[in-house]
């Protein structure tokens, strides 16, 4: 553990169906792999009135039926399965490729991004696919994931006057942080590439193509291949 | 799956809500669902529905629907001029609509939701196990929008009721509006405000929707020394949070994550009353406490039952 994880959780009450559980203090890696752990193990142990489970960077909020179950209870089961961690076996996190066309008519700030920080186009494409982003929690919008770990390189201001209408799929900067928009919708990042993926589609079988803690690794894709994955992901 | 209504006006923001849509919460997709449970499950069981079935919930007024098949209907929640064939009909109670007639909802003369519900429920496509309308995530109800004009509004399977029902008792929503709230989860940023907080009424803006609510009044401050923001945590229905400018936000179905702190939350019996509250109403918070909380959450549960049990065909054996 480092010094950021919290000795105990620290429990926060949030209504009279809810609670917050933080696992400490910081937007951190092992804390936030200890929430992804916990609620890997509450899924599979919770008892009945439980409604959901949110895990998010470093906490996660519990909603339950007072007349069902109760906050000593809950907090007791999670006592529990924290001493069991070490042992726990649980899914590892995924990575999970998602291929971007980067500038263009696709990624019309790229130039922007790499004028900010002394770089080319190309510089920002490589240093951007380097490496996986951990996703550290999922919500704002159906899909929206906050990625950690973006270069420093790449840091970029948001745009004074956010656009209207960003483009689904669309990839890109804000200030330290780096991302994708799983809907149409208005927004002020720098935005690089889109992806053809759909982030997020009601109608599939699996809606989403990752959870919480998996990584996301960026690969960049020519237009011909966007264009080719772009249909085919139609069918 | 009969055709039932036609949408002749639809109204300012009409959806179709049911409970909500609980499987995804963790992955951005809020919970939705009808902001007034209470009034919601009555319209419904007004109807001789099963009290989770997709209803319409009306913002402030409209719609007005040509009936294309005979079916009951309820109107629940807001006071609502509603007119069948221009006749003056009451809410809280079921009307039986013929084919051919024209329901006119009018404006809510107090409260701001209410819920139409008919025979069978408002059938629609199932998203993500809800028919709740998710209009910025454009999923469920009718292609995840609003009513327009021309929508062609289907029912599910149920048959017409033997009697008319009627609601033997229901809630009435003034201007003043005094709900319960727990402090927490940020508390102890909030110490040297949480009197003010709990003393001063709270004006409901215009920026109200189902996302939330955003109130004027009396600036809450930070104690000094506590953080502006927090790292973003789980949003929970009735966190009242706090940003920069100390005016509170009461947050309602449509968000999951923020990172605002909060100063309290409103219990779950008093919610439904803000999802009725009006530009212009004012809300005065009340402290209690979990277990205080929890007293009042059972009793609120046994009222449902009773309402519930009052409408079961069994009784009175």
């Amino acid at each position: 553990m480092t010094g950021k994880a919290f000795s105990h959780p620290r429990i926060r009450i949030s209504g009279d169906r809810s609670f917050l559980v933080e696992y400490g203090e910081a937007i951190d890696e092992t804390v936030n792999e200890k929430v992804r752990t916990i609620t890997e193990l509450l899924r599979k142990a919770a008892p009945d009135g439980i409604e959901l489970i949110l895990p998010a960077y470093r906490s996660i909020g519990i909603v339950y039926d007072p007349l069902k179950t109760s906050y000593n209870e809950i907090s007791g089961i999670l006592s529990r399965l924290e001493a069991q961690m070490g042992e726990a076996v649980i899914p590892e996190p995924r990575t999970v490729d998602i291929p971007v066309c980067y500038g263009g008519e696709f990624g019309p700030d790229i130039e922007f991004v790499a004028t900010h920080n002394g770089l080319s186009a190309h510089d920002v494409v490589r240093i951007h696919t380097a490496n996986p982003y951990r996703i550290y929690t999922i919500g704002f919008a159906p899909g929206f994931f906050y990625l950690g770990g973006l270069d420093p390189r790449l840091h970029t201001p948001r745009m004074e006057t956010p656009r209207t209408l960003v483009a689904a799929g669309s990839v890109g900067i804000a200030e330290t942080q780096t991302g994708a928009y799983p809907l149409d919708s208005p927004g002020g990042w720098r935005i690089i590439g889109r992806t053809p993926l759909k982030l997020f589609d009601a109608a599939r079988k699996e809606p989403f193509l990752y959870q919480a803690g998996d990584s996301i690794r960026f690969k960049a894709i020519s237009p011909e291949e966007y264009t080719r994955m772009a249909e085919g992901g139609q069918k | 799956m009969t055709e039932t209504f036609r949408v002749s006006a639809p109204g300012p923001y009409t959806t179709v809500q049911d409970r909500g849509r609980f499987g995804y919460v963790h992955m951005g997709v809020p919970v939705s669902g009808a902001l007034d449970d209470f009034a919601y499950a009555a319209a419904n069981l007004l109807v001789g529905n099963a009290e989770d079935r997709p209803t319409l919930e009306i913002t402030f007024t409209g719609p007005e629907l040509d009936v294309l098949s005979d079916a009951d209907i309820a109107l629940a929640g807001a006071e609502m001029d509603v007119a069948v064939n221009g006749r003056p009909v009451r809410t809280w109670r079921s009307v039986r609509v013929k084919q051919g007639d024209r329901i006119a909802v009018g404006q809510a003369g107090s409260g701001c939701r209410g819920y139409l519900a008919v025979t069978g429920g408002i059938a629609v496509p199932d998203v993500m196990g809800s028919a709740s309308t998710y209009v910025s995530g454009r999923i469920g109800g009718i292609d995840g929008r609003p009513l327009q004009v021309g929508d062609i509004l289907e029912r599910g399977p149920g048959a017409l009721l033997e009697n008319p029902r009627y609601m033997p008792w229901f809630p009435l929503y003034g201007p003043d509006i005094h709900v319960r709230a727990i402090p927490g989860p940020q508390d102890e940023y909030f110490r040297e405000s949480m009197d003010l907080f709990f003393s001063y009424a709270y004006t409901v803006t215009d920026k109200a929707n189902r996302m939330g609510y955003r109130l004027d009044g009396p600036a809450v401050s930070r104690d000094p020394g506590a953080p502006k923001s927090i790292i973003s945590e789980p949003s929970m229905h009735g966190n009242v949070q706090v940003p920069p400018d100390g005016k509170p936000i009461i947050l309602m179905k449509e968000q999951t994550i923020g990172g605002y702190a909060k100063i309290a939350t409103v219990i779950t019996p008093d919610l439904f009353k803000v999802a009725q509250a009006r530009p212009g109403d004012c809300i005065y918070f009340h402290p209690v406490t979990l277990d205080e909380a929890h007293g009042i959450y059972a009793d609120w549960r046994q009222c449902e039952a009773d309402i519930r049990h009052f409408f079961t065909p069994e009784r009175g054996g």
